[in-house]
């Protein structure tokens, strides 16, 4: 999970990192609050895409009016795509230089990494590829993490001047912590500045969390933008499912992560010869596929008015065939039970365990809407042309 | 011979006692696994019947070792739990240990890893989040099927359990010397790359089988792995042509950074590689089709 930038600097802020005062206003009336409070302000869109400085989402404001007036003119603003909802209003700061630090995942070492680097407050890519020897990554050992020998071996090999030193590794030492403590996969601080004064200060907040720490994370629920995500992926949510919203006709509902990503390409392929449909959805089901599983997918595939037909893809492992194509007849029951009107072709694919015992089940039903197919190629095809009739 | 896990290999199940280790104890006996214990400290000297097989409970990894001569630990414990489980069997010095564990945090593995990198690798880690080793015909130690496919000479190594499942099925009548599901996190334990490298020398494998999907590098640098070291003819394919970049695709690893982790990217590595990339399941079952019938 992405934090906005407001919430990492709280964030930062609880585990004792430099940062300016500040808060997050959704109308211009809360942003003039906090000028009046903090005084000069910066006014920075709140959207979790880069580039909002160049799309005009950073603002200055001298007094309180202005920063209504500011708030006013980047509320509502689109930048890339994002709707801005939201700004953060933090105090300015006079910065006589800019540098950047990070912490992340590193998959291809299966350990963490620091990039630290004297030229920030860009791109960090764009740095590498113009001025690779100012990027300085060094790997951190996941037991022993880092401390302040550790932080000092960055802080000499990114070459951050004498002054800022004894500053920068407090904040090494510090962000790790923050790193480790709220079960985090990137923090990033750019720019990390030097002011006129002397001070370091992280002057943005980039973090990224993991959602399998959740168990150990009450607080980080509260963090989630529920508004931001998609209501059907808000709906899969509550009922547990792993649904991912997209932008086609055909509705994909399969078992595991791998086969489920698969059946989303054979569909796109075979849609190209029919009107070019494509998939509406990523869900998978997982292993144990019960009727309630499946009658819970259903429902938030069908309620997805651009899903023209929809494809149960499944193949048996763990999962009985059987229990899945009971699930399937039984979904339509609940639905139907439920006042909900089922009217969107299902193509059904069969495979592995007790396939043959699943298959019968479904012809047995006799359901009009069910069509069984028996190949993976063969059900995507009859899917998006399905679909491509029904659009 | 098969790699890794062989008719020989004596299995233990930390978690053995709990609903998901009990169902797949039982299954993995079944498909002809030497089970020989289960780790459970609270009901250490206790045992568990499994239609008519009694396994018993140690109280920790290092004493069913001792006990059983047990050289594979299979891991069905908690999340919560996963990293201590895991470091319990690194520190008794077992040779493989694998994790099925979904919804690890990353830094726990991380961490176990690491403990496994200092204490100088003597365990091989596979996963977690992943389905586990089968070598059809000698030793299942995880939750593949065990009768989708039987023995043959395909070695087979995934990120994802169904299209594992799917490939064996498509391959059923070939056959597998071992198949070794590595799992879809963002760090796991055993690679592509170490999968590759011990089919390339194993006797029984004259050919492989690659699936990945998007998410990382991994694929690239088993790519170039493969045009370094790999002589027997290896089949490729990789799920997520058509996943829209920054969304998670059910496993915790699968996602597209900016361009960085892409299907196309891949492909296009193991091509230069030498690599036949199938576009679907099928079409990647017909290439390996064609590959064994030219041997």
């Amino acid at each position: 999970m992405d934090l906005y930038e407001y919430q990492g600097r709280d964030v930062f802020e609880k585990h004792g990192l430099p940062v300016l005062a500040g808060g997050m206003a959704e109308t211009p009336e809360e942003a003039r609050a906090i000028a009046e409070r903090v005084g000069r302000v910066v006014v920075k869109a709140q959207v979790k895409v880069g580039g909002r400085g160049k799309a005009g989402g950073i603002q200055l404001a001298d007094t309180p009016d202005e920063a209504f007036a500011k708030a006013s003119q980047v509320l509502g603003m689109d930048i890339k795509g994002h709707t801005v909802h939201k700004v953060m209003l933090a105090e300015t700061a006079d910065i006589a230089e800019e540098y950047y630090f990070s912490y992340l995942l590193d998959r291809a070492n299966r350990t963490f990494l620091c990039i630290a680097s004297v030229a920030g407050g860009m791109e960090i890519e764009q740095v590498a590829e113009e001025s690779p020897e100012k990027v300085a990554k060094v790997a951190i050992d996941a037991v022993k993490g880092v401390d302040e020998a550790k932080a000092r071996e960055i802080v000499a090999a990114a070459g951050f001047p004498a002054e800022v030193k004894d500053q920068v590794v407090d904040i090494a030492v510090k962000l790790w912590k923050t790193f480790v403590a709220e079960d985090a996969t990137l923090v990033e601080v750019n720019p990390l500045a030097k002011t006129a004064d002397g001070r370091v200060l992280c002057l943005d907040a980039k973090v990224t969390l993991d959602e399998n720490a959740g168990f150990r994370h009450p607080d980080h629920e509260a963090l989630e933008d529920k508004s931001a995500v998609d209501p059907l992926e808000q709906a899969a949510k509550a009922k547990d499912l792993n649904y991912v919203k997209l932008d086609g006709e055909v509705g994909i509902i399969g078992n595991g992560a791998g086969l489920v990503m698969s059946t989303l390409d054979v569909v796109a392929y075979a849609g190209e010869a029919y009107n070019n449909v494509k998939p509406a959805n990523f869900l998978d089901i997982g292993g144990g596929a019960s009727a309630e599983v499946m009658a819970n997918g259903l429902e938030i595939v069908l309620s997805d008015p651009a899903v023209k037909s929809v494809f149960v893809n499944v193949f048996g492992g763990i999962t009985a065939c059987d229990a899945v194509a009971n699930g399937i007849i039984s979904a339509f029951a609940l639905l139907e039970s439920k006042g909900e009107t089922v009217n969107k072709p299902l193509v059904v694919r069969l495979d592995g365990n007790n396939a043959e015992a699943g298959r019968a089940i479904l012809d047995g039903a006799n359901n009009p809407l069910v069509e069984r197919v028996d190949t993976m190629d063969g059900a995507a095809k009859r899917a998006a042309e399905l679909a491509a009739a029904g659009a | 011979m098969a790699i890794w896990l062989t008719k020989d290999s004596k299995v233990i199940v930390q978690g053995m006692t709990g609903s998901e280790g009990s169902k797949h104890t039982r299954r993995m006996l079944k498909a002809g696994t030497n089970i020989v214990g289960g780790v459970n400290p609270r009901k250490a000297g206790t045992s568990v019947d499994f239609d008519g097989t009694s396994v018993p409970v140690f109280g920790s990894v290092q004493d069913a070792m001792k006990e059983t001569g047990a050289d594979v630990t299979v891991i069905f414990v908690p999340p919560a739990f996963t990293k201590d489980a895991a470091i319990e069997a690194i520190d008794a010095g077992i040779a493989l240990a694998v994790i099925i564990t979904e919804g690890v945090p990353v830094h726990d593995t991380a961490v176990l890893w690491a403990h496994a990198v200092a204490t100088g690798n003597k365990t091989r880690i596979v996963g977690p989040n992943c389905p586990g080793i089968a070598s059809p015909g000698a030793s299942n130690a995880g939750i593949i099927p065990a009768d989708i496919a039987g023995p043959g000479r395909i070695g087979l190594v995934s990120k994802s359990g169904t299209l594992t499942y799917q490939m064996m099925y498509e391959l059923r009548d070939i056959g597998f010397s071992t198949c070794v599901g590595i799992g879809g996190d963002p760090i796991i334990g055993t690679t592509h790359i170490d999968a590759l490298a011990a089919f390339q020398d194993d006797p029984e494998t004259d050919a492989i089988v690659m699936i990945g999907e998007i998410g990382g590098d991994a694929e690239e640098r088993a790519a170039e792995f493969i045009k370094a070291n790999v002589t027997k003819p290896v089949v490729g394919y990789i799920a997520g042509f058509t996943a829209p970049p920054g969304k998670t695709m059910g496993h915790a690893g699968a996602i597209i950074s900016g361009s960085s982790g892409t299907a196309e990217a891949k492909k296009v590595a193991l091509e230069a590689a030498g690599v036949k990339v199938g576009k679907t399941p099928s079409e990647t079952a017909r290439l390996m089709r064609e590959v064994m019938s030219g041997n």
